[in-house]
């Protein structure tokens, strides 16, 4: 454990960072964006997560110090639950972005998608 | 007063809100169609008239913004705790934290937006469905109002990725086959920005435990400052906001996006957008979070060079008057983030602190007056082409008989941001380079005047080609663009004349306090009183 579960997770960011440098497919490259969102969620995670822990909620009549002594840290969950709520947001946008592109261009092909000198 | 805080956040997304329902209740379509107003238009498009009736509920919006704006800016307002179950020693909750830095970046913002909102009422005609425009444009004026008050860092960047997403949608706006592409382009490299930004705030939260800003800051040293994986949070935090700030390395998408949007977007984008969601969240991150360190400042300095210098050298060579603009703004946001850094530099080895204050104050009010003079262009660049039809400088010509409003308004801008005295442009410029001079850094006082002649040579190329000479194919059918987008120009012309006149009143006011702010240590953003 330890720092390799870390590790992991960046080593799943570097695969998403890869899919949008290296793929020219417009597709491949959203899909790219949703792998370093999933690697950056998954981070969070690991954040707050504490082995054997409880889940975070405060049942009654439970004591709050011995709760917070064993619960997993709860803050970076809600955390999580927001960036995957922008990250859908994100994907419906690029995803109606690449509907608009194939509509003007008739490809999906980043090497043909370039009227723009960048 | 401190009431009003939030709402700077809460009226722009509810006015959002109920334009989009507004717009789409079954109601009024239906009462439009009685009136017989277009009814062979989109289904679910109200009517001009009820197009106007929205138009005017987001300039209402925005007026309301700008007039808190300025009331707040004398107002002594500490940490405020949204819903209340915050407080100043558990740092939960939602807190917004309204400093001098903070009310400087929020009164700039709304001006901007004011300015745009106002000039969009005639240039937006030619769109359908403007509502959704307007719709997106308060989402993203409230947004950047949220980056600049947010307290803590998840907030800061939930803010901007709301900011962002709605100008990856307003670049889009015009669904042209070049606005989809650079929108794409935008938004692809946005969005990896986006994810170290939060790679970053999560490494520093598993290091400290808060969120807080000034928890964060107060808790750091104890981790120490050069341990690795504090780095990685800044190196990460750093290369994000990089992107977002469109510093050179990472400015590819700008010079596309920012001239494929609408005018009003434009000047949106390049006068507040990259300052807010860039330069300004670096400087909070580099000053009050991180604490600057001899690294970090090295970092910022050399980012802010070479976006000077090659901003400058791609503007010269433009010859599409967006484009051109756009390029000067990745030069011209590299003299911000030089004179920050120069100023990090100086609290990092101890140097002297008036100094630090005087680059600072040469950044901030380089960063007020390009957000006045740039969208003052890019509004002018927007009638020129809708006039003439053309965006190309060498199709243009003579401007200055057919248009005489807008072409005197462009000319103002071109004269400031090129630093003719007595303008804006030239006091900032001036400030910035006498900072860097006595801070000791000689070759890059070099360096920023050297520029500064660059951008003057740019400009006269667009006094040259589009207002002089005779009028050209293009320019010869021109008339003069619609009271309401001189109303807009006019508007900027006058800040971009009175912010140079009354330099030293407005240091007292707004730009001491935000100054303060950076120099003290997060300290200050604990106290968040100004002086």
């Amino acid at each position: 454990m330890g720092i390799a579960i870390y590790m992991l997770a960046f080593a799943l960011l570097v695969v998403g960072i890869y899919g949008v440098i290296a793929k020219r497919n417009v597709i491949k490259i959203i899909l790219g964006i949703l792998i370093i969102d999933y690697a950056v969620n998954m981070l969070l995670v690991l954040v707050g997560y504490r082995r054997d822990g409880v889940a975070p909620i405060l049942s009654e009549g439970q004591d709050a110090k011995a709760w917070a002594a064993t619960s997993v840290d709860p803050l970076p969950q809600a955390m999580v639950l927001t960036s995957i709520v922008i990250g859908l947001g994100l994907t419906a946008l690029m995803v109606a972005m690449a509907i608009r592109l194939y509509q003007k261009y008739g490809t999906f092909d980043m090497n043909e998608i370039r009227k723009l000198k960048g | 007063m401190d009431a009003l805080v939030p709402l700077l956040v809460v009226v722009p997304f509810g006015a959002a809100f109920i334009l989009v329902a507004l717009a789409n209740l079954p109601g009024l379509a239906r009462r439009r169609a009685e009136g017989g107003e277009s009814a062979g238009d989109l289904a679910s498009a109200p009517g001009p008239r009820r197009h106007r009736v929205l138009s005017l509920l987001a300039c209402a919006a925005v007026l309301a913004n700008f007039i808190i704006a300025l009331a707040l800016l004398r107002a002594d307002i500490g940490h405020i705790y949204v819903g209340g179950w915050g407080d100043e020693k558990s740092a939960l909750g939602i807190e917004l934290v309204c400093d001098g830095l903070a009310k400087l970046m929020v009164v700039i913002i709304n001006m901007v937006a004011l300015v745009s909102i106002i000039f969009s009422w005639s240039y937006m005609r030619r769109f359908t469905k403007v509502w959704l425009f307007e719709a997106l444009f308060l989402l993203m004026t409230g947004a950047m109002n949220g980056v600049v008050l947010a307290g803590d860092l998840f907030n800061m960047y939930v803010f901007l990725e709301i900011a962002a997403i709605s100008s990856y949608a307003l670049v889009a706006f015009g669904c042209e086959a070049e606005e989809l592409e650079a929108a794409f382009k935008y938004l692809i490299l946005g969005t990896v920005g986006s994810a170290f930004i939060l790679v970053g705030v999560t490494i520093l939260y598993s290091l400290t435990g808060h969120l807080n800003m000034a928890k964060v800051h107060e808790l750091l040293p104890a981790v120490g400052q050069t341990s690795p994986a504090v780095l990685l949070a800044a190196a990460a935090l750093l290369g994000g906001l990089a992107l977002k700030a469109a510093m050179v390395p990472f400015h590819a998408w700008l010079p596309d996006a920012h001239p494929s949007a609408p005018a009003p977007i434009s000047a949106m984008l390049s006068g507040v957008l990259i300052k807010a969601a860039g330069i300004y969240a670096l400087a909070r991150i580099v000053f009050n979070v991180l604490g600057p360190t001899t690294e970090y400042a090295a970092i910022l300095m050399a980012l802010g060079v070479v976006s000077m210098v090659v901003g400058m050298f791609l503007a010269l060579g433009q010859q599409d008057f967006k484009r051109l603009l756009a390029y000067s703004s990745i030069s011209q946001a590299g003299y911000i983030v030089l004179a920050f850094g120069v100023a990090a530099h100086l609290l990092a080895t101890g140097g002297d602190r008036n100094i630090a204050g005087l680059c600072i104050f040469g950044g901030l009010f380089h960063l007020f007056n390009h957000a006045a003079f740039k969208s003052l262009l890019f509004l002018s660049s927007g009638s020129i082409e809708q006039q003439t039809g053309t965006r190309m400088l060498k199709e243009m010509g003579g401007l200055t008989r057919r248009m005489p409003v807008t072409s005197f308004c462009c000319r103002i801008g071109a004269l400031s941001i090129a630093g003719v005295p007595p303008l804006n442009g030239f006091f900032s410029k001036l400030i910035i380079i006498i900072g860097l001079a006595l801070a000791g850094q000689l070759v890059l006082a070099a360096i920023a005047a050297g520029v500064a002649v660059g951008t003057l040579l740019m400009y006269v190329k667009v006094q040259r080609y589009a207002l002089e000479g005779e009028p050209s194919g293009a320019a010869a059918n021109a008339r003069e663009a619609p009271a309401m987008m001189c109303v807009g120009l006019v508007l900027l012309a006058v800040v971009c004349v009175v912010a140079g006149l009354a330099l030293l009143p407005l240091r007292d006011v707004v730009f001491g306090p935000a100054e303060d702010v950076l120099l003290g240590a997060a300290g200050k953003l604990t106290g968040g009183l100004t002086p």
